[in-house]
């Protein structure tokens, strides 16, 4: 389904996640997303990216380009091993936070994608899954 | 790594930023920090940030201009935010930040307009409208 293989990228500081969003945006336009799209699967990259430093204690990020019959696609998995999330249904909620944020990381991010997936345990750590479509 | 800094101009009372560069947290928190001792030593009374080479406003620089914004009013300065890219507008919105409190233009002249209003009366443009 891939031609090619995931881009995998570390998250262990701020510039990190300015790295992350410049490698989401090349992977976006290099599948033929139109403007409006790439910025909005790199907003949603940056918000999760960002968690994954902040939260998660740094990780990874893969960037995956999806070609198929029908349509084209990115797919970013986050990674971390973090202490990961108690109560996802509640982090997911928008406006809730633990930290100094405004709450709207995880629940605005996922409105900005086509597919999201986010997978926590505590004291395992915490993957994020996000698909977007052409 | 060194964080980079965003230059601040002055001209007479009035502060311009140009964000040229995809800003990291700390870069926009640097920004914040240099901004308020700018407004204080020019005796600034209107701050322009400009940000029509931003291709992302995520929500920690959405609320980093929005402290900005706060920050230069306590300061007697008002902050106009130009040049927002209209796909970048429309994805905050969809985020579910509205940007509340920061005054924008939507390009560089419509902004001295509203800073030169500001300067003219001595009022606050926001606390008018």
């Amino acid at each position: 389904m891939s031609p090619t293989p995931p881009d995998r990228l570390a998250i262990a500081a701020s510039q990190d996640v300015v790295l992350v969003r410049n490698a989401v945006r090349m992977a976006a336009e290099r599948m033929g997303f139109r403007h409006l799209d790439v910025t909005k699967l790199v907003t949603a990259a940056s918000e999760i990216a960002r968690n994954t430093l902040v939260y998660g204690g740094g990780g990874t990020a893969a960037i995956e380009c999806l070609q198929t019959f029908a349509r084209n696609g990115v797919r970013v998995l986050f990674e971390d091993h973090g202490p990961g999330i108690a109560d996802l249904s509640l982090a997911m909620r928008e406006g809730y936070t633990t930290g100094s944020g405004m709450g709207l990381g995880l629940s605005g991010s996922k409105k900005l994608v086509d597919e999201f997936e986010i997978d926590s345990e505590p004291g395992r750590g915490t993957r994020v899954t996000m698909t977007k479509w052409r | 790594m060194i964080a980079q800094r965003i230059p601040i101009l002055r001209i007479g009372t009035l502060l311009l930023v140009s964000i040229q560069v995809d800003m990291d947290d700390q870069t926009a928190v640097l920004l914040q920090d240099d901004l308020s001792a700018a407004i204080v030593k020019a005796g600034a009374r209107g701050v322009m940030i400009d940000i029509s080479a931003l291709d992302v406003v995520d929500s920690f620089i959405g609320r980093i201009l929005g402290m900005i914004a706060a920050m230069s009013r306590i300061l007697d300065a008002q902050t106009v935010v130009v040049g927002m890219q209209p796909s970048v507008a429309i994805t905050l919105v969809e985020l579910g930040l509205s940007l509340n409190g920061v005054r924008t233009a939507l390009n560089i002249e419509r902004g001295m307009e509203i800073l030169r209003a500001v300067g003219d009366e001595g009022t606050d443009v926001a606390d008018s409208s």
